[in-house]
């Protein structure tokens, strides 16, 4: 294990282990995760086994983050300048981008080459998708980076998925306008996760391309040209699902459109769940506040933040986007999720559910406490909810 | 030409350097960014909260 270690003047020697090091190797290989089911199909003959790899996303993992909890550990801030340049976790994030080729192409050449019934087909391809929304999550961390070579990665990665506007619209869209009505990749209370999809996948795209056509206009580029990041994507994107249906046939048509729509889902279920009904309040110049830690939902359930590269430690993300994931922090009296996001997600595939655990749980925060006016609420919802809740407000100082 | 620093992430816009990938060439001076001008690197922090950090 590497030891880090620090002289301050007033503390005295400060040494670090990162006990987590080599345990975000998982991250790296998570995404193969779909092999699981091909290679146990393989051994077994039954098809079932191609239901596997979703099993183990929706039902594994909650478990394990149920029974391995929380992992409230901060690296000391003196040693995170030294955490963060150590090139090691750099390097994993650069051998995760070839893991969603594999595993797309593998699942493409099994659901091709195989005698398969409708049911397992479908197994299979969804978990395909699910596999490749996680290049989101790969490329998101690469594409906060200013450096050329990360930002290639998350480029080349994001075409697996087919999301090439991701970096450009989530840096420069999200990010900026996160926990406000105007942001369409933030949730609002009252909304479900099927109409916030309606909203947040067009929106996404919308936001992604104009702010890339004003990057170019400022440029003196064409929007139609190669300059375009989102067009660069796109066009490996074309490369690859067209090469599939030319490779292994008209069969691949429909694992496409199932992939490519269960890997936009996994981005619009990070997304609801991250910033649901969070609002940050509007400085005296009209302008927004910045984002805070308690502007995101937080989990520090370890297992999946192990396989995530620490992306549920989103309020140290949103509040310090350029943050290495390996040094990330948990912060006291944060909005906190019940579950790792993979359970989050379960729940918010379940409406009345969602709203039944998460409302109460919006409303009781610090900062929030009851207060429907700092809540980023539904519009049409307001009225009913405000009813609703009418008891807990009335419990509550009204503010300002 | 001046430097002027985010509050977050420390980026630096140097006025000599510019931001050449988001549009902006070398010798852009810090004024002449358009008003909704946010942090090429954090995408959090806008103009007006960036500091001035050296002038020369």
């Amino acid at each position: 294990m590497k030891t880090l270690t620090f002289e301050s003047p007033e503390k005295g020697v400060i040494s670090f282990v990162d006990k987590k090091r080599w345990l975000w190797q998982l991250s790296m290989v998570y995404p193969l995760f779909p092999l699981v089911g091909i290679g146990v199909h393989h051994l077994t003959g039954y098809q079932a086994a191609l239901f596997l790899p979703i099993f183990l996303v929706y039902g594994v993992i909650p478990l394990l983050d149920w029974v391995f909890g929380e992992d409230l550990n901060n690296p000391p801030e003196e040693v995170v300048p030294e955490l963060s340049q150590d090139n090691y976790y750099r390097r994993l994030l650069h051998l995760t981008g070839p893991m969603h080729f594999i595993s797309f192409f593998a699942c493409a050449y099994w659901l091709a080459t195989q005698d398969l019934s409708w049911w397992g087909f479908v197994g299979l391809a969804i978990a395909a998708g699910v596999a490749s929304g996680l290049g989101l999550n790969t490329s998101h961390e690469l594409g906060h980076k200013a450096n050329k070579l990360d930002r290639l990665v998350a480029k080349l990665v994001l075409a697996v998925s087919g999301y090439g506007h991701f970096c450009i619209e989530h840096n420069a869209g999200h990010h900026r306008y996160v926990a406000t009505p105007d942001d369409s990749a933030s949730s609002k209370m009252g909304e479900n996760i099927y109409e916030f999809a309606l909203r947040e996948i067009p929106g996404g795209f919308k936001r992604g391309w104009e702010l890339e056509k004003k990057r170019l206009q400022r440029k003196g580029k064409s929007t139609w040209s190669l300059h375009n990041d989102l067009l660069q994507s796109y066009a490996l994107t074309a490369v690859m699902q067209v090469g599939v249906i030319v490779a292994l046939g008209w069969v691949m048509l429909p694992f496409l459109i199932i992939h490519n729509i269960f890997a936009w889902w996994q981005l619009t279920s990070a997304n609801y769940i991250e910033h649901y009904g969070l609002l940050r309040a509007k400085r005296d110049n009209g302008k927004y506040e910045s984002c805070q830690p308690h502007h995101s939902w937080n989990s520090n359930h370890i297992f999946s933040n192990l396989v995530l590269y620490q992306l549920e430690r989103h309020s140290d993300h949103h509040a310090h986007p350029t943050r290495q994931y390996q040094s990330l922090r948990h912060f006291e009296h944060v909005p906190e999720l019940p579950n790792g996001y993979f359970g989050s997600f379960l729940l918010a595939y379940i409406p009345w559910l969602w709203f039944k655990i998460m409302d109460p749980r919006l409303l009781a925060l610090n900062h929030i406490q009851g207060d429907m006016n700092k809540v980023n609420i539904l519009p049409r919802k307001r009225s009913v909810l405000v009813k609703k809740y009418a008891e807990m407000m009335a419990s509550q100082p009204a503010s300002a | 030409m001046a430097k002027y620093e985010c509050p977050d992430c420390q980026f630096v816009y140097d006025e000599e350097i510019g931001v050449e990938h988001e549009g902006y060439p070398a010798g852009t001076l810090f004024e002449a960014l358009p008003e909704d001008f946010c942090c090429p690197n954090c995408f959090v922090r806008e103009k007006d909260e960036f500091i001035s950090i050296e002038t020369t």
